[in-house]
Order: C-alpha cells, then sequence, then structure tokens
C-alpha cells in the first residue's frame, strides 16, 4: 500500500504513466467507468475547498466508484476533538482510499502513520498539493505534446504560492533547465527554492519583474494570484495587482502557440477578455485534473490498467 | 576555590560552555526530586570557563539535547564513588522531542500523536533541522 503526500512520492516514470493513463481516460472514458465498482473514496476535508473535493468525487464517480465524506470539519467528529489517528483509524471500516485536506501542515503525513488505506493528500496548508501538480503536467502534456522542452515562465505571487514551487520543482526533475520568473520584489520566489534548483537540479532562473519584457519568448506562462494580505499597504497591492494582470492587449505579443495555465480560482490577475483567446488554457486544466485523479486512484487501489495480474 | 564534594552515585555533567548550564538545567532536570549542584564560570584548562552539573541518583540524560545545547559536553556516570562511564555529546544527526517546530501551521502543534521528529540539514554556526511534518527548517541557535 502506498500514499501520495507529496509529489516526490513519486518517481518520474510513475508520473509520466499517470499522465498517459489519464489522457486516455479523458479520450476514451467508457473504457473505465465500472474499473472502481463497489470502492469507496472517503473524502475529508477538514477545511473546505470546494474545487478540490468536487475534481476528487467526480473522479471516483466517473470510475463507477461512491464517495462518502464532509466537506468542512465542522461536520465531522473532530469538531468533536477527535484526533485525527483516530478518524482516519475508523475510517478504515469505512472506505477503500482516503482523500484527505487539512489546514495543517503535515497532517497526511500524521494520517498515513495511522492509516491502514492509501492516503492522498489533497492539500495541507500551504505545504504540498500534489494533485495540482499532476493537474498541472497533464495540462501540459495535452496542449504541448511534451513535458519538456518548453520555456515555461511563472507570473505573480512565486513567494507564497505552494502551487508554483511544486511545479517548478517537478519539472526540473523531469530536466527543463530554464524558467522565467515575473513577479514583483516583494514576491519572488524564496531563495532556498532558488538555491534547490540551481544546485541540484543545474537549472537557469530569469527573473524580471515586468511580463511585457519577456512576453515573446514564452512557450507556457502559468499565472497566480496575488493576494490583498501579502501586503503593507493598499496603494503597493492596487499598484502591483495591475501590472501582473494578463490582458488580451498584452497577449498581442505572445507567441500563437504559447499557452495560458492558472490554478484557478482567479481574482482579477487574467482578464475575462482573455477566456475566449485559444490560449488560455486554464478551464481545460481543470478539467485534466479530474482524468489525473482518476489515473491517481486507479494506481492506488490497483484496477483497471492497474490492476496487478 | 569553591569546593563541592563529589557524588558517590549519579552524573556529572562537564565541560559546558560558561553560561549554558542554567539552559541545561531548565531543560532536563527542572523537574527532578535528586540533589542537583549547579557549578557556574569553573576555571578549567581547555575551556577557560565552563559550568558543570551534579546530579544525584540519576543515571539518565538525553544525550541529543546535550549535543543541541553544546556538542562540548561530557558526561560521566558515577557509581559507588568510580566513574564507570564517560560519555560525549554530539550534535544529533536527528531528533524526536526535544524541539518544538517553527512553523507555527505544523500539525506537531495541535495533533497529540504528532511527536515533532527532526533530521539535521545543516550544522553550519547554526543548527538547522527539517520537521518531518511540515518540512520547515527550524533553526536552533548554537
Ligand atoms: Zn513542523
Amino acid at each position: 500500500m502506498r500514499h501520495l503526500i507529496e509529489p516526490e512520492d513519486l518517481t518520474i516514470d510513475e508520473i509520466n504513466r499517470l499522465v498517459e493513463v489519464g489522457l486516455d481516460m479523458y479520450n476514451n472514458p467508457k473504457v473505465y467507468n465500472k474499473i472502481c465498482d463497489g470502492k469507496i473514496l472517503a473524502s475529508l476535508f477538514f477545511e473546505p475547498s470546494t474545487r478540490t473535493k468536487f475534481s476528487f468525487d467526480s473522479a471516483m464517480m466517473r470510475l463507477g466508484g461512491n464517495v462518502i465524506g464532509f466537506a468542512d470539519a465542522s461536520t465531522s467528529s473532530t469538531s468533536k476533538g477527535e484526533s485525527l489517528a483516530d478518524t482516519i483509524k475508523v475510517m478504515g471500516a469505512y472506505a477503500d482510499i482516503i482523500v484527505m485536506r487539512h489546514p495543517k501542515e503535515g497532517a497526511p503525513k500524521l494520517a498515513s502513520q495511522y492509516s491502514r488505506l492509501p492516503i492522498i493528500n489533497g492539500g495541507d496548508g500551504g505545504h504540498q498539493h500534489p494533485t495540482q501538480t499532476l493537474t498541472d503536467l497533464i495540462t501540459i502534456k495535452r496542449f504541448k505534446e511534451t513535458v519538456n522542452g518548453h520555456n515555461v515562465a511563472f507570473c505573480g505571487d512565486l513567494k507564497y504560492g505552494r502551487t508554483v514551487h511544486s511545479l517548478i520543482r517537478t519539472l526540473a526533475r523531469f530536466g527543463n533547465t530554464k524558467f522565467i520568473l515575473i513577479s514583483p520584489d516583494e514576491l519572488k520566489l524564496p531563495s532556498a527554492l532558488k538555491r534547490q534548483l540551481i544546485n541540484q537540479y543545474g537549472v537557469e532562473l530569469v527573473e524580471v519583474t515586468s511580463m511585457e519584457d519577456v512576453i515573446d519568448d514564452i512557450d507556457i506562462l502559468y499565472m497566480t494570484r496575488i493576494q490583498k494580505e501579502r501586503f503593507f499597504n493598499e496603494e503597493d497591492y492596487l499598484k502591483l495587482k495591475n501590472s501582473y494582470k494578463l490582458t488580451r492587449e498584452k497577449l498581442k505579443n505572445a507567441k500563437p502557440d504559447m499557452i495560458v495555465m492558472h490554478p484557478l480560482p482567479r481574482v482579477n490577475e487574467i482578464g475575462y477578455d482573455v477566456d475566449d483567446d485559444k490560449r488560455a488554457v486554464y478551464f481545460e486544466q481543470a478539467e485534466m485534473g479530474v482524468y489525473v485523479r482518476m489515473a491517481l486512484i486507479s494506481m492506488m487501489l490497483e484496477v483497471g490498467p492497474y490492476a496487478r495480474s | 576555590m569553591l569546593e563541592v564534594k563529589g557524588i558517590e552515585n549519579g552524573i556529572v555533567i562537564d565541560h559546558i560552555q560558561a553560561g549554558k548550564g542554567l539552559k541545561v538545567f531548565n531543560r532536563l532536570f527542572s523537574a527532578t526530586d535528586n540533589s542537583v549542584v549547579l557549578l557556574m564560570n569553573v576555571t578549567s584548562k581547555q575551556l577557560g570557563r565552563k559550568d558543570i552539573i551534579k546530579i544525584e541518583n540519576t543515571f539518565d540524560v538525553n544525550m541529543d539535547i546535550l549535543g543541541i545545547i553544546d556538542p562540548n559536553i561530557t558526561v560521566n556516570i558515577i557509581k559507588n564513588n568510580k566513574l564507570v562511564e564517560k560519555l560525549k555529546a554530539e550534535i544529533p544527526k536527528s531528533l524526536k522531542g526535544g524541539l518544538q517546530c517553527q512553523n507555527p501551521r505544523c500539525i506537531t502543534h495541535t495533533d497529540d500523536y504528532a511527536e515533532p521528529e527532526f533530521k539535521l540539514i545543516s550544522a553550519n554556526g547554526k543548527l538547522e533541522y527539517e520537521c518531518s511534518y511540515c518540512e520547515e527548517i527550524t533553526v536552533y541557535k548554537l
């Protein structure tokens, strides 16, 4: 039995296979719609995240399985003071696999130490969210054919955005050697991560503060939200938020086959007028998240393409 | 020089960097019922000045905690007035308990099942330990 707590729990080969299987599930959904017949996913959301929960629930249902769980800790027994370990032990009798989201960092690791079911981390605080990374990878594969060999740029809050940290690290593991980082000085990629990328993977990082300077050179533009709470004053925030906003106007200089990704939800960092541009793939990205989660559930339950012969 | 008699049974924690004796006492022995002597600023050939702690009828001491406070510490175990064992502290490569994770969002602060566990990442001037749960680095200053 295995767990998925962080992307490093999967080898590059395993990630490649998940992406392949996920794409096949997307192209041929009927082949897979019964492979989890009789299986139950416990979806334990100690912190609300509608999008992630629905994505997992939908993935399990599209495989023919069932879902039990809660969407918010106030409706669970933890609100009565039950420890995480006890909740997880009890679940062992009710389900076949667990996905959990928890506000405390390290909670899924703790759960995995007491679980007799495979555990998928659906996000723990600002720590890890491995299925978001898988979602990003399958999206890149679908639209750019290979995961490697593209000029990838990250834009916005690169300091606190765990989605960005996780994807950059994973792309570096895949052998990507260059990243463009677009952010205000206040929200640059943390120096510890930069050091790791440079020392461990020999990556080249190009840091700029303006999107216009680099937009014509980008194959994949990964946008993130800039949160108001990160700034000391409203004025700075308002000033910065607009310079890291993607508009139709800025897209004019971009390559015709560039893709724009975003983990969603967006606030205003991508103008609505960008949605109709064929380069905008963030809604398809959310869609692909369901399929790569289907592949992951199959892998962890050892069913369908992952059945042991 | 101030005279303190030796102990018959117990341990002597020696070569504590001057000023850190109280820290050792607070971390390890503040709750003991046994007799304890804390000597501070004792003249030492090796260190110039050092602190020493002597505790009667105690033989167990957490060497990891001593190691993070000061890796030069030595521990003499005395039984019936005889030195039976001499231990040398060292910076622990891993730590269970003994440190609190610096990350306020870490599960170890709110769940009794999660005992903080750390892996030594760097001992370059300061000790950096990585939490096994949240993977944040906690720095213990030498
Ligand atoms: Zn921690």
